[in-house]
């Protein structure tokens, strides 16, 4: 057998997790060596498989680097791991953002040896949401997340954070108590745990006694809780806002994206025609949610909330990129998340930056820092101007695609429409996050934030790396594209479009 | 007759006796704790030998050694080493009759062990019995003013119990004339149906049956003790009744309504749509109490009530899938095994915590991961597991016995189930952060003994364990389960 590739880039992180968790005495610096060491082994290894990836067109509807053993017997469950289209490009995101959380909490004092080890136990479970294809072990990555997220929230945030903390278990188990029924049901009337091994038609033409709808929404609520969707999105301000940085960035960048991921290849890859009955719905959803969520963030003064408000908007993107059900939308979809989880992670980082360097996260009390901290201030800058979709940057490529690909669907009736209203939450981005900018970082100079430092050589570097990432998928898109249509195709051919 | 299949009882019952002969004669007690868990060690190595032969029956059919009985007497062995082990450090607030507590430890092992093997309505009565008995007595053992009314109250119930079950049994046993219970599923079986539907004394039986054994499971709305017995019992013993009493009672429920009221499908419908309705009122009523409580063993409480609900979507399951189908009975015993590594794991941390705060509010748990960072890490962990979160047993266990729900056509049930998992998360998660984020009331470490060190080991291991790789315990329960399918 070869090498297991995704096992070790799941499983580094938690063995890492474990020797920090069982490192004993007080050894700050040897914790956050060791936190980076495994996660960049993970990430490193995410890139070999990223390089080493089929992309011929064979390659389409099926999966590389599978690892696939018995694991329960009476229950069928496998141990299976896999690698296509859709979730290689969000393994590579979340292996990469949990190596640059771990340098964005290099000042973290509180607490040292816990906070690293649940974020690395928290990239395993996420990595591993992305990799399963079996629905048992799906769903206990799934849930495994909510543990260390919950700590990290609870421990290390700022404001009301154990009420959000809190808030925030809740609202996804009450989603997951859903998508377990869902999988549960899944489970008997196909008799299979398998997330992929589908009939042609798709898995729920099998005629049982549970109807396919009713399994599809119990699934669709839990994956609408974490994308998050109107009126089941406010966790969301309130969890991004009191996480300390690294736990905004891995939150906005990765987790949610979870939601999306399970949409496309749950949702709409086991019940097509499901899908295609109800996207009329779910699209208004989505375009309730750009809106809604773009409306909210012009009211908000506080930094962090309006970056959290803004994903709110920007995931209803997705949530219309999938629904509108064609080959072109949904890449669109799968693309705006990798560019979202990038520039929002990224918008986090920054912001977290000034708040710590700046000490001040209202932006009524901010102005005219852009003369005291110009390296700050050019990142905001980039990452606010690529979050609405300005061209060269991974947001205006994703953008277009997710709205050319809905506007041209011809699966959903009245697609038209629904995208046009919701291209209007293009301008609305554009607007708070330019109104967002002028307050923080123009208007006349204060003279209290004199003294305060810019960035220092190592929060250079992760920025810039992001940077970097966001302008090479802005400019050279296809090799990114190219992957992500093997894995919807797929998903295209099973609806018929 | 044989008497070499009855070893393991009469070895439990000679180091009963022996526990306490000792005591006259020993002046280190903690020799006591060592002797009780040697004779459960031998006790449990006997039941290992006797695992995979043929399922026999001895004492004229009155108990059964198949692999149904087997696998209860394994687990409450192992529940009583556990206990035993925990109760070492409680045993200094037990200044005098140490032995009589670990002999009656021992006694309340023996009435479990044939309540799980009795196969006969008598004997099954008189293996309650013990197991009432022994443990009322331990429920009072500390002699303050709670511990004795809990007790009282113990024993007062059990007893009106015990009438009440007797009279279901003498229905029973007037209707059909038999008190095996194969002999009873025979006569029920070759009645005409009109003679079932038509006699209230049947159903008035098994309706009394199941009031009966609803108490020992404290299913709502026979859970009115649960509460203020398991706050004043001994923690130990309190951990002891969360686990042993409730597995000891399904196991009889499991044997005698399916071996005797499987069949015909009218009456197991039945039954079984009693139980389901008896599930979603006792995990919704035990969530929903569990909630306000200030008092950790209240609220443990509360939560096994609810516990025994998600149990009784198993019972469901059994009474609406076909005999042949043992997956309903499964899922109870995993779930079981599970519940039993979980709470006892819980019981442990607390008793270790206790002891040292004296102490059972939640509140004064506040900021334990610096007094004991140990201890609320496995605290931490059992209570992840009760809500039932992976990595831990109780997400596998809620998985397997929702599954059987989803199969025998109870959705409702199973989504009423999984909204009551995230109700209790609230209040699980609400000790988890008192421990973590809340001040410490001092600064003084708390230190416990190996004893309570070891168990607590043991038990999370075994959480971790039946979380990640279920598979081996679940290959064991279906082989058990499948023992109780075959009988007539």
């Amino acid at each position: 057998m070869s090498f297991p590739y995704l096992s070790a880039i799941i499983f580094l992180p938690a063995i890492g997790s474990i020797i920090i968790a069982f490192l004993g005495g007080n050894r700050p610096r040897l914790t956050k060596y060791l936190a980076a060491l495994f996660t960049l082994a993970s990430f490193i290894l995410s890139l070999v498989i990223f390089a080493a990836f089929d992309r011929s067109a064979g390659a389409s509807g099926t999966f590389q680097f599978e690892e696939k053993a018995l694991w329960i017997p009476p229950l069928g469950a496998h141990y299976h791991l896999g690698m296509d289209g859709l979730n290689l490009p969000m393994v590579v995101l979340t292996a990469f953002l949990g190596f640059i959380v771990v340098l964005i909490s290099w000042k973290e004092n509180l607490r040292i040896r816990e906070h690293f080890a649940w974020l690395l136990l928290l990239e395993t479970s996420i990595l591993g949401v992305f990799s399963s294809l079996d629905l048992l072990l799906f769903f206990v990555f799934w849930e495994i997340e909510l543990i260390p997220m919950y700590f990290i929230i609870a421990v290390w945030g700022t404001g009301r954070r154990q009420y959000s903390a809190i808030k925030y278990v809740i609202y996804t188990l009450f989603g997951s108590a859903f998508i377990l029924a869902g999988i549960l049901c899944l489970y008997f009337t196909t008799g299979s745990l398998s997330m992929v091994d589908s009939s042609p038609g798709g898995r729920a033409l099998i005629t049982t006694a549970i109807p396919a709808a009713v399994i599809f929404f119990f699934l669709l609520i839990g994956f609408a809780v974490k994308l998050p969707v109107v009126p089941l999105h406010t966790w969301l301000p309130d969890a991004h806002t009191d996480a300390p940085t690294a736990g905004s960035v891995m939150l906005a960048g990765a987790l949610i994206k979870m939601g999306g991921y399970g949409m496309i290849r749950i949702s709409v890859g086991l019940f097509p025609e499901v899908a295609r009955t109800y996207a009329p719905l779910l699209v208004i959803l989505a375009v309730i949610t750009v809106l809604y969520g773009a409306a909210l963030t012009l009211r908000q003064h506080d930094l962090k909330r309006m970056i959290a408000y803004s994903s709110v908007s920007h995931m209803g993107y997705v949530l219309l990129g999938v629904f509108a059900l064609g080959e072109m939308s949904l890449t669109g979809a799968v693309l705006q998340m990798v560019s979202h989880g990038l520039l929002t992670g990224l918008l986090f980082a920054v912001a977290g930056l000034t708040i710590h360097n700046v000490h001040e996260r209202d932006l009524r009390k901010l102005g005219g820092l852009a003369r005291q901290i110009p390296i700050i201030a050019v990142i905001f800058f980039i990452a606010g101007f690529g979050s609405f979709g300005v061209p060269a940057t991974s947001g205006f490529i994703a953008e277009y695609i997710t709205f050319i690909g809905s506007f041209i669907s011809q699966v959903v009736d009245g697609i038209q429409v629904a995208t046009i209203v919701a291209i209007g939450g293009i301008i609305l981005s554009a607007v708070y996050i330019l109104w967002m900018l002028q307050r923080a970082f123009y208007g006349p100079v204060q003279e209290q934030y004199n003294s305060v430092k810019d960035a220092n050589t190592l929060e250079r570097f992760y920025m810039f790396a992001f940077v970097a990432l966001i302008m090479l998928i802005g400019i050279y898109p296809s090799f990114l594209i190219n992957i992500i249509q093997l894995g919807v195709s797929p998903i295209v051919r099973l609806l018929g479009g | 007759m044989n008497l070499q299949l009855f070893i393991p009882e009469l070895t439990l019952a000679i180091f009963a006796i022996a526990v306490i002969l000792l005591d006259l004669f020993v002046q280190r007690k903690g020799v006591l704790a060592g002797v009780s868990v040697a004779g459960l060690v031998i006790s449990a190595g006997f039941t290992l030998t006797m695992w995979g032969s043929e399922p026999q029956t001895i004492f004229n059919n009155m108990l059964a050694v198949d692999s149904f009985a087997l696998f209860f007497k394994l687990l409450f062995t192992g529940i009583a080493i556990l206990v035993i082990l925990a109760s070492v450090d409680y045993a200094s607030k037990l200044t005098h009759l140490q032995g009589e507590y670990y002999a009656l430890v021992l006694l309340s092992v023996l009435g479990m062990m044939l309540m799980a093997a009795a196969t006969e309505l008598i004997s099954i009565y008189v293996a309650l019995g013990l197991t009432s008995l022994s443990l009322c007595a331990l429920v009072g053992f500390l002699k303050d003013s709670k511990s004795s009314e809990a007790a009282l109250k113990y024993f007062l119930l059990s007893a009106m119990v015990s009438a009440v079950l007797l009279f279901g049994m003498a229905l029973v046993f007037g209707v059909t004339g038999e008190t095996q219970l194969s002999k009873i599923a025979q006569v029920i079986q070759a009645m005409p149906l009109t003679n079932i539907t038509d006699n209230p004394a049947l159903v008035l039986g098994v309706v009394l049956l199941i009031v009966g054994f609803g108490f020992k499971i404290a299913a709502v709305p026979f859970h009115m003790w649960v509460p203020d017995v398991y706050e004043g019992a001994p923690t130990p013993i309190t951990a002891y009744l969360s686990v042993g009493s409730k597995a000891a009672g399904f196991a009889v429920i499991l044997r005698i309504f399916s071996s005797a009221f499987g069949l015909p499908e009218w009456l197991s419908l039945n039954w079984g749509m009693l139980f389901a309705v008896l599930a979603a009122i006792s995990m919704t009523l035990g969530n929903v109490v569990a909630l306000p409580q200030t008092n950790i063993k209240r609220m443990l409480g509360y939560s096994s009530i609810a516990q025994a609900g998600y149990l009784m979507v198993g019972l469901a399951t059994v009474g609406i899938l076909p005999t042949t189908d043992v997956l309903g009975q499964s899922s109870i015993l995993f779930f079981l095994a599970s519940y039993t590594v979980t709470n006892l794991g819980a019981f442990i941390a607390i008793i270790a915590i206790s002891n040292k705060t004296n102490s059972d509010l939640i509140q004064d748990f506040s900021g334990m991961i610096r007094r004991a960072p140990g201890l609320t890490l496995a605290l931490t962990l059992c209570l992840v597991s009760l809500i039932g979160m992976p990595p831990a047993a109780g997400f596998m266990a809620k998985f397997y016995i929702f599954s059987a729900g989803v199969h025998s056509g109870l959705l409702w049930l199973v989504i009423i189930a999984v909204l009551n998992s995230v109700i209790s998360a609230y209040y699980y998660l609400r000790v988890v952060k008192v421990m973590w984020f809340g001040e410490p009331t001092s600064t003084e470490k708390v230190f416990s003994s190996g004893a309570l060190r070891f168990s607590l080991f043991i038990t999370s291991i075994g959480i971790l364990l039946l979380g990640i790789l279920p598979g081996l315990v679940m290959k064991l329960t279906e082989a058990a389960s499948k023992m109780l399918a075959f009988l007539p």
